[in-house]
């Protein structure tokens, strides 16, 4: 569990990280919270010449709101996330996603960022910002561009970053109506991958119907995925116990789980079932009282 | 003074070693220290046709490299220490490094030596090693088969030995009204101590001395065997394992990996580390258990036990690791009647070679394999003739008033009060009041249950003669040496070698006691082998039984010595002298007395001492037992399974232990709940496993669960004290209990809690998905 010799480099600014990036292609990899890259440096399974460290980049880090848009730079670690009480009631699964990846010692040091560029399928952060809505910022040597979280995994490990581009941000759309979230998950002990997750978000309109929902799959599938046909067959409807029903037993046919050592593929499908189930019942009751009116 | 024996006394030893004081193998630094990496086949099966060092060697910083033939006729092979009598057991060479074929993924291949560590890693990926790779063969049935990879000449069918033993009649069980017969799956299991096995070297060539530091629970044993292994003379060689973290079996047996540290120092004449790095741990460190079980319970309606025989399979790896052939025979075969009186019994087991790494003694070692089976079978038999499976036990439980009781397989356990412990945990459990919220909680759709484990354990090992007729090569009684300076501060040497169970502060309570001081005045040293006369070391739970009593007699002779001088300096007979609260004093007339200090100081100054009493007090005492020891208890769990995800929930453990007298509750109460933790870590999540392939997929803490705190409710534990009557101070053993009894306890409790789906079986370890399956199975058939 030794890595390779490599350079290091501790660029202060974005544009000195860019440029270093770019110098070094292929032979760099950006280090972040550094909680998959030096697991993986450890048992030399990634072996770059040059870590390009971004901890000292202070453009990367904390949140702002602005105009109804939550902006979460890609330092932001697990842990602030977990603890970020003033973003509990409009952005509520960061808090409740965040609790659930790894163990305290990770969370501390491991960042959103980090996690989305990694595109590991078993990642928690795919899955909630696929329920979010979020759209990821990416910067190159060419300037910023914002990617819809749909478009930006491509594969296992795999995203739609070009090769000299960094995760600076994170946005997040601020919900309208009554919001809830939940994110659910199996880990066979404290502080795993999980063997299955599903990260929901509902926001209601006035009438007390379905407005937006957002249903994303971890651990489902070679990227974290959508519950198209769940989420479509929500919207405008009450949260009922029949809809319940009949929307959570949609969740796994957009599931495409494999058989592996934390699960089979049958057993992960129905567990996407249950959490669905579990996610809104509690939503609905969340929610009950909070429209206006009712 | 009041008494320290029987008090909760803080660990001593933890300031030191949660402050970094401590010294670990790895901690040791000397001048000129190399470093080892070991390069390890990536095969399960395969033959070596070339190894090609030449560009690791030119590596700079690279000191040397040495492949098997390197080293052949120049260190000895690994030698097998236990062989099972009438087995028919074969012990192929295991070379420390393979030299013309590997056996298992991890098998040691070549080693390099480095100024540095990471210099000797980076030089691993310059060997070329050209495989011609072989059929592999995981599994110890598919191993048994026509036509299966052999992994031995010496062993055809690659069986390694073939143990029975038993008393079982067919005629005796003439009368069974039923038979229950059950295949059970004990899986794979991962040592994993917090701190990896460490190997430091260091040889003096002028004076052919070595030093080594060993990850050792027995370091004297390690001396013999490595003394042979390196042509070193047991005199010259010095093995040191004070601070040791953890092992639970793993680190008794002699490694391939420690032995050539020692060849490497002494080739070169240069100090050598090594430490393994938790994937070599995964790899290249004993495993435990692995067996197949199928097992035969003979009873009848009434609930009486006849007879219990198992046919068992045991996968012992590619080679017979130090200790291991008597881990699924001796450790497992003598106990499989457990706490009842089963007249008959009968064990008949197979030890199998595979291409896997080579297993060996995990905490519990033999007797969690045979309280398993045993736990779950009487459970079905219970089920099967309509009985609680608690009646069942209360009825063959062996009662307070037959001990001695001979069990069917020969071994006399020393005492007990078996019904007393069972009714202690019912008590504490609210047995019947669950039952009744069982129903309801049924009624309302939730699946809660309850397991119930009473269980007897083969501890203190042992007597030397038994260990001699069981075929384990060493001896098995302890030495303890106890030395009172002439400040009256005292020095104890003892020959157990404690890695994490608390010795150091019991082992002074038990001198504290008797010499009537404070327990800071006692140190105690272990772990050194230039220190201690000899010692067996520390397994089977054996230390606070042999090697505390070792040191309780030392004790006595102490207290004799210094009472012939007392008796001189008060001018009376010895027989008119008694010691106590710390004074001799003349019976009769307690005025007139010396303290212990004054004694000890004339024992020292030697000026006006009795005739033929020679200066110094010390004592010294080699004991072996007359017998082993035997805890028991009653564990119980309540536990509750999630219908829709499979997720079992502890909802409360109840273990009341009994361990004879208990020197330090909390400390004893520390070892039941790590051996519960583990114990349920076996039942619930843990599992090493191979593919095809023979590759280990459970190579990393990624892969292969461990329990973790979150998991556990707070347990509940009361101690019974049945003193043992057969050694000096009524003690019994704790270390392993807890790993032995929760395994059944909590697979009866979840098996419990599916009864409405009639469920017999689910496979360890019960993860969500196979109970989910298991409730699915049902549901469907
Ligand atoms: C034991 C363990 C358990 C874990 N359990 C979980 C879990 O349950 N759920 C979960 O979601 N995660 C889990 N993780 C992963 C953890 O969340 C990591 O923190 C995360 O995946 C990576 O974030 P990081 O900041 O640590 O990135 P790093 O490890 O520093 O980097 C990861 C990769 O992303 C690249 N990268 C990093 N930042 C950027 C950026 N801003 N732009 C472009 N590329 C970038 C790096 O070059 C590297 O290739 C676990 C990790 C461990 C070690």
């Amino acid at each position: 569990m030794f890595p390779n010799a490599f350079e290091y480099e501790a660029p202060t600014s974005l544009d000195d990280a860019i440029r270093l990036i770019r110098e070094h292609g292929y032979d760099a990899k950006v280090l972040a919270g550094g909680q998959s890259l030096l697991p993986m440096m450890k048992l030399r399974i990634a072996a770059p010449a040059v870590l390009i460290d971004i901890n000292g980049i202070d453009e990367l880090k904390g949140w702002r709101e602005v105009d109804g848009t939550l902006r979460i730079g890609a330092m932001t670690r697990h842990a602030e996330l977990e603890h970020a009480r003033e973003l509990a009631d409009s952005f509520p699964l960061l808090s409740r996603t965040a609790r659930w990846i790894a163990d305290p010692l990770i969370r501390n040091r491991g960042t959103i960022g980090g996690s989305l560029a990694h595109a590991d399928p078993g990642a928690d952060w795919g899955a909630a910002m696929l329920a979010a809505g979020a759209r990821i910022e990416a910067r190159g040597p060419e300037g910023s561009r914002l990617i819809p979280v749909d478009e930006f995994f491509v594969d296992t490990f795999a995203t739609s970053l070009n090769e000299d581009e960094l995760v600076v941000a994170v946005h997040i759309d601020k919900p309208t109506g009554p919001v809830a979230a939940r994110y659910m998950k199996l880990e066979r002990k404290a502080g795993d991958f999980a063997i299955a997750a599903l990260g929901v978000q509902v926001e209601l309109d006035s009438n007390g119907r379905v407005a937006k929902a957002g249903i994303g799959m971890c651990a489902c599938g070679p990227i974290p995925l959508r519950a198209t046909k769940a989420e479509a067959a929500l919207i405008g409807q009450p949260l009922t116990d029949e809809t319940i029903k009949t929307v959570s037993r949609l969740v796994p046919e957009d599931a495409d789980p494999t058989d592996d050592l934390r699960g089979s593929a049958e057993y992960k499908r129905d567990l996407l079932r249950v959490f669905a189930s579990r996610a809104l019942h509690e939503i609905a009751e969340e929610l009950k009282g909070k429209v206006g009116g009712q | 003074m009041a008494t320290v024996f029987g008090k909760a006394v803080k660990r001593r030893e933890d300031p030191r070693l949660i402050t970094g004081h401590g010294q670990y193998t790895d901690d040791v630094r000397l001048p000129g220290l190399l470093y080892a990496a070991i390069l390890r086949s990536p095969h399960a099966h395969a033959r070596i046709r070339k190894i090609d060092t030449s560009q690791a060697l030119r590596h700079p910083g690279v000191v040397a490299v040495f492949t098997g033939q390197d080293i052949q006729g120049k260190m000895g092979t690994i030698p097998t220490a236990w062989l099972p009598p009438d087995s028919g057991i074969v012990t192929p060479p295991h070379h420390a490094l393979a030299v013309d074929r590997v056996r298992y993924v991890g098998d040691g291949v070549a080693m390099v030596i480095a100024e540095d560590r990471y210099t000797a890693r980076d030089a691993l990926d310059l060997i070329q090693v050209e495989y011609e790779v072989l059929p592999a063969v995981v599994d110890q049935e598919a191993a048994m088969q026509e036509g299966a990879p052999q992994l031995h000449d010496e062993a055809p069918g690659n069986v390694a030995f073939h143990w029975k033993v038993g008393n079982f009649d067919p005629s005796a069980v003439q009368d069974a009204d039923v038979v229950i017969r059950q295949r059970f799956r004990q899986q794979r299991l991962v040592p994993n101590p917090m701190e990896p096995r460490s190997a430091v070297a260091d040889y003096n060539p002028a004076t052919g001395e070595m030093t080594m530091w060993l990850t050792s629970q027995n370091p004297h044993i390690h001396r013999f065997l490595l003394s042979g292994i390196l042509g070193i003379p047991e005199h010259k060689l010095r093995i040191i394992a004070t601070d040791v973290g953890g092992g639970f079996g793993s680190k008794i047996p002699c490694y391939p990996d420690e032995a050539l540290v020692g060849f490497a120092a002494k080739t070169l004449g240069r100090p050598v580390k090594w430490t393994e790095d938790r994937r070599e741990h995964f790899m290249a460190t004993t495993h435990g258990r692995d067996h197949y079980d199928d097992v035969e319970l003979y009873g009848k309606k009434d609930g009486t036990i006849l007879a219990i025989r198992v046919r068992a399979t045991a996968n012992m790896g590619a080679y017979l690791s130090t200790a291991a052939p008597g881990v699924p025979t001796i450790l497992f075969g003598l106990i499989i009647s457990g706490p009842y009186q089963i007249p008959y019994a009968e064990a008949d087991v197979y030890g199998v070679f595979t291409n896997t790494t080579p297993t060996d003694a995990y905490r519990g070692a033999g007797r969690p394999e045979a309280t398993y089976l045993l736990e779950r079978m009487v459970d079905l038999f219970a089920r099967e003739i309509g009985m609680d499976p608690v009646e069942v036990r209360r009825k063959n439980l062996v009662r307070a008033e037959q001990f001695p009781y001979n069990n069917p397989m020969g071994l006399t356990y020393d005492s007990g009060d078996y019904h007393g412990a069972l009714h202690k945990a019912l008590e504490m459990a609210g047995y019947a009041e669950f039952r009744r919220q069982q129903e309801e909680a049924r009624r309302a759709g939730r699946l809660v249950g309850v397991g119930v484990t009473t269980y007897v354990e083969i501890c203190g090992l042992g007597p030397s003669q038994v260990a001699g007729a069981v075929g384990f090569q060493g001896g098995l009684w302890e030495s303890a040496q106890v030395r009172i300076h002439p400040t009256g501060k005292v020095t104890v040497f003892t020959g157990s070698s404690p890695h994490g169970q608390g010795e150091e502060t019991t082992f002074a309570q038990i001198v504290a006691d008797r010499l009537h001081i404070p327990v800071e005045d006692v140190e105690i040293v272990h772990g050194d082998t230039a220190r201690i006369s000899m010692g067996w070391g520390t397994y089977g739970s054996r230390s606070t039984p042999v090697g505390g009593s070792a040191i309780a007699l030392a004790t006595e002779r102490v207290i004799e010595k210094a009472k012939k001088i007392a008796a001189h300096m008060l001018e009376v007979g010895e027989a008119d002298v008694e010691f106590e609260e710390g004074q001799f004093r003349v019976k009769g007339a307690p005025s007139r007395q010396v303290s212990l200090g004054d004694v000890t100081l004339q024992a020292y100054l030697a000026w006006n001492l009795p005739p033929g009493v020679e200066p110094a007090l010390e004592g010294q005492a080699f004991y072996d037992p007359s017998n082993f020891t035997y805890s028991f208890g009653t564990h119980i769990c309540q536990v509750e399974v999630d219908r829709d995800t499979g997720e079992v929930k502890i909802l409360r453990y109840i273990a009341v232990d009994d361990c004879g007298r208990v020197i330090n509750p909390m400390i004893a109460e520390g070892q039941v709940h790590g051996g519960i933790v583990q114990g349920i870590g076996q039942a619930l999540w843990e599992g090493a496993h191979y593919d095809e392939q023979g590759q280990l997929v459970t190579g990393t803490f990624m892969d292969y669960a461990m329990p973790r705190a979150h998991f556990f409710p707070t347990f509940e534990t009361a101690f019974q004290e049945t003193p043992s009557p057969h050694n000096p101070l009524g003690v019994k053993g704790i270390g392993e209990t807890g790993t032995i009894a929760s395994t059944p306890t909590v697979v009866n409790a979840v098996l419990d809690a599916l009864s409405p789906y009639g469920v017999r079986d689910i496979e360890m370890p019960l993860t969500p998905e196979r109970v989910w399956r298991a409730m699915k199975g049902a549901q469907e058939a």
